[in-house]
């Protein structure tokens, strides 16, 4: 585990609504954290059964859950700090009760080699307040050549291989590359666009791009990435995860193959499930992300994929750009948006609008995630790592871009009205964060 | 005419014209009788009025237009304007400079009128959003090329006197085409019936819902149409990427007298220039009595002329401003 030391005090947590998404659990009670694990909980934890030296927190009825678990976060360093460091994506992280990030390889160097993994993990622990592990390369350089040492690399630390924001479009290299992972049991996780088919598009195709005159990305781009990726899952045996689905065909494609009982997993990111093409307006470089938005039948297909299981994880898809590289005509401007501060709101806004049940919610940013790295974190259980989240659903607020945590300030949420926040972030029995 | 003109003024509410886009039929058709009077002007010997004297004007083209530069400098010229162009794709942006540092450099000279040609869609409204002065889109991109549709559509009136029931069909590169967008958008808020014409891989998503009728087929296409409008074609389009050859385009979708006949006998065929001939349209076509292609040019200074005056009317300091 790479981040901060377990704090050896004792916390209780008292007048809680316990949510443990792993168990479907929920229940009012308290938690009893020492040296960084929890140790109990339950409606048997009050003030008066709980340790005589515990530090005392009252939830006063806010929900007490997993901290959450952020599966595709861009940090920028090294490479890139100007835009982000482990450091501020972590304070950012923290605020938005994120407990544990998943930084990706794009990184300059690119993290294909064990000297890079115990980079991160050393800056991580000397610098960041929430768990950082770092997805490593799946092929050097992140050029789809020639696969990198996954073996040597999951000793490590790395816990799964992917090419970050590109697609690994040689079908020979991922068949061998997702065979040898199976050796390992390393999942393979896989930015889903054909790169040709993609390539020069710069947001959806369809009605609105051919208005604004901008090149676009079909979704068959996806599919067919997709579709043949599943094929060579069920040729290799191979743990496979989509990082991010963005339509509705290839969550159906999704769909029928974990019915084949393959093993794989899918991702969507909080920007699909909340916003749309339409969201692009006049030229709009902040909702300039890959994939791209895309329309709101897609968009309800994935709250749909939510509700019923098929989507496992949402992600931030944190990718910090400043104005050199935002601030320009749309075609022009780089793919990306921040959101590893604003997840948990953005998430709370499908509770609100769209109906989908808390515990549904929560367990894609905690539980979910959990079971697709197989991390140990993500669960409210005695044993289990004291990572928590005090959550106020309700209270309205308003996103002040100038105010959140991470060095750049590229938010499609700039503006925007949410309902409930971050009130507390526990990472090891340490509060890192407080509203 | 300047009772007239003062008179008409306030009918054109908008500091910019970005597009046709937001722009009513109202707007349009006093931008085109605005047009007529400058049409009138432009055939006298003097042709030179004061409407924006004192008053600077930058063409700002990041991609190089011979014709629409020098018919915005003309009209600028001739409204008394001072005129400067920058022909930016060769200085600043090789240096490194963004367009929005060279909005800003230009925003500290005080123009009046900024005039941008930019390869990217939707970059002359980012720049309009960061300097002080009416912007004028001399096209964008894949986007829109507002002056051009009106020039069109100026000079279709001129010719049939109307727009409703007339049937247009603009053909060729459709998907690549700020004139087609524009001018699907005009027209069609003028009353016309737009059909559009071309080899489908050169048709955009959904074009079936940009408000124009689609045709694959160039005879088809032609069929009881009062007015073909031809695009261009550029060469590295035609090599294999979008279609096989410029030989196989011509012989499917290339307007000679033969595919124009299945036009309305009295059809007129239009182009926005520059020509390639023998490409998408023959030399016989293009030089026919029943081209319209030179008078497009010569309606270009007029309907610029006209813009630019209607623009004025905003810039602060102007007498006229409501």
């Amino acid at each position: 585990m790479a981040g901060p030391a377990p704090s050896p005090e004792c916390t209780a947590y008292l007048d809680a609504r316990l949510i443990d998404p792993g168990s479907g659990r929920e229940m009012t009670g308290g938690l009893v954290v020492r040296n960084g694990l929890i140790t109990d909980l339950g409606p048997q934890v009050t003030r008066a059964t709980a340790p005589r030296d515990a530090a005392i927190i009252r939830c006063e009825g806010h929900v007490l859950a997993p901290g959450l678990i952020d599966c595709r976060v861009f940090a920028g360093e090294p490479g890139h700090e100007h835009k982000e460091t482990l450091d501020s994506a972590s304070q950012a992280a923290a605020a938005g009760g994120v407990t544990t990030m998943i930084c990706m390889p794009d990184t300059d160097p690119v993290i294909d080699d064990v000297a890079l993994v115990d980079f991160i993990a050393r800056r991580a622990r000397d610098t960041a307040t929430v768990n950082i592990h770092p997805m490593a390369a799946l092929t050097k350089g992140l050029e789809g050549r020639q696969m990198t040492e996954i073996g040597l690399l999951t000793d490590a630390g790395a816990v799964a291989f992917t090419d970050g924001k590109k697609s690994v479009a040689d079908p020979q290299l991922l068949r061998r590359a997702l065979t040898y992972a199976r050796n390992f049991g390393a999942l393979v996780v896989q930015h889903v666009e054909e790169p040709s088919l993609g390539s020069g598009g710069v947001m959806n195709e369809g009605l609105v791009s051919t208005r604004l005159g901008l090149p676009g990305i079909p979704a068959a781009a996806e599919i067919i990435m997709l579709e043949r990726d599943l094929r060579l899952v069920e040729l290799t045996g191979a743990r496979y995860h989509a990082a991010q689905i963005s339509c509705r065909q290839a969550l159906d494609a999704m769909r029928a193959a974990k019915k084949r009982g393959l093993p794989v997993t899918c991702g969507a990111s909080i920007n699909h499930l909340v916003l749309n093409e339409n969201d692009i307006g006049s030229y709009r470089t902040f909702f300039k992300m890959s994939p791209p938005l895309r329309s709101e039948d897609d968009r309800q297909s994935l709250v749909e994929g939510l509700a019923d299981g098929t989507l496992d994880v949402i992600v931030s898809d944190h990718d910090p750009q400043d104005q050199d590289t935002k601030r320009h005509p749309f075609e022009e401007a780089e793919f990306g948006a921040i959101g590893v501060e604003t997840l948990l709101p953005a998430a709370l806004s499908l509770v609100h609008n769209e109906k989908i049940p808390l515990m549904r919610v929560l367990h894609a940013l905690t539980a979910g995630p959990a079971s697709v790295l197989r991390l140990d974190s993500g669960r409210l259980e005695p044993g289990a790592p004291a990572d928590l989240v005090l959550i106020d659903t309700e209270t309205p607020w308003q996103v002040d871009a100038e105010k959140l945590k991470s060095k750049s300030k590229n938010t499609p949420f700039e503006d925007k009205r949410f309902q409930g926040y971050a009130l507390r972030t526990v990472v090891g029995g340490a509060s890192v964060f407080t509203a | 005419m300047t009772a007239a003109v003062s008179h008409t003024k306030p009918d054109y509410p908008h500091r910019h014209l970005l597009g046709i886009r937001g722009l009513s039929a109202k707007e349009i058709i006093y931008l085109l009788d605005l047009s007529e009077q400058y049409v009138k002007l432009n055939q006298q010997v003097d042709k030179k009025r004061n409407t924006l004297r004192g008053r600077t004007h930058i063409n700002l083209f990041f991609e190089a237009s011979t014709r629409t530069q020098s018919s915005f400098e003309l009209a600028g010229k001739r409204l008394g304007a001072d005129v400067v162009n920058m022909s930016v794709s060769t200085s600043s942006v090789k240096k490194g400079e963004t367009l929005i540092d060279t909005a800003m450099t230009l925003n500290s000279m005080h123009p009046d009128l900024l005039v941008v040609r930019h390869h990217a869609a939707g970059a002359v409204e980012l720049l309009a959003q960061k300097v002080g002065c009416s912007v004028i889109n001399a096209g964008d991109g894949a986007h829109e090329h507002p002056t051009q549709a009106l020039l069109d559509a100026l000079t279709i009136r001129r010719h049939k006197g109307r727009f409703a029931g007339l049937n247009v069909a603009i053909c060729g590169d459709i998907l690549h085409s700020r004139v087609a967008r524009s001018n699907i958008l005009s027209l069609g808020i003028l009353g016309a019936r737009v059909r559009v014409v071309a080899p489908a891989p050169l048709l955009p998503s959904h074009a079936e819902q940009l408000g124009a009728e689609v045709f694959t087929d160039m005879r088809e296409g032609l069929r009881d149409c009062d007015i073909v409008m031809m695009l261009r074609l550029q060469n590295e389009r035609m090599s294999g990427a979008y279609v096989p050859s410029p030989r196989e385009y011509y012989r499917y979708f290339g307007l000679d007298s033969y595919t124009l006949a299945f036009a309305k006998p009295d059809a007129l065929v239009m182009h926005p220039g520059p020509m390639n001939r023998g490409v998408e349209i023959s030399s016989t076509v293009a030089d026919h009595a029943r081209s319209l292609i030179r008078e497009q040019v010569e309606m270009g200074v007029a309907v610029r002329m006209a813009v630019l005056e209607a623009l004025s009317a905003h810039l602060p300091g102007n007498s006229e401003t409501s």
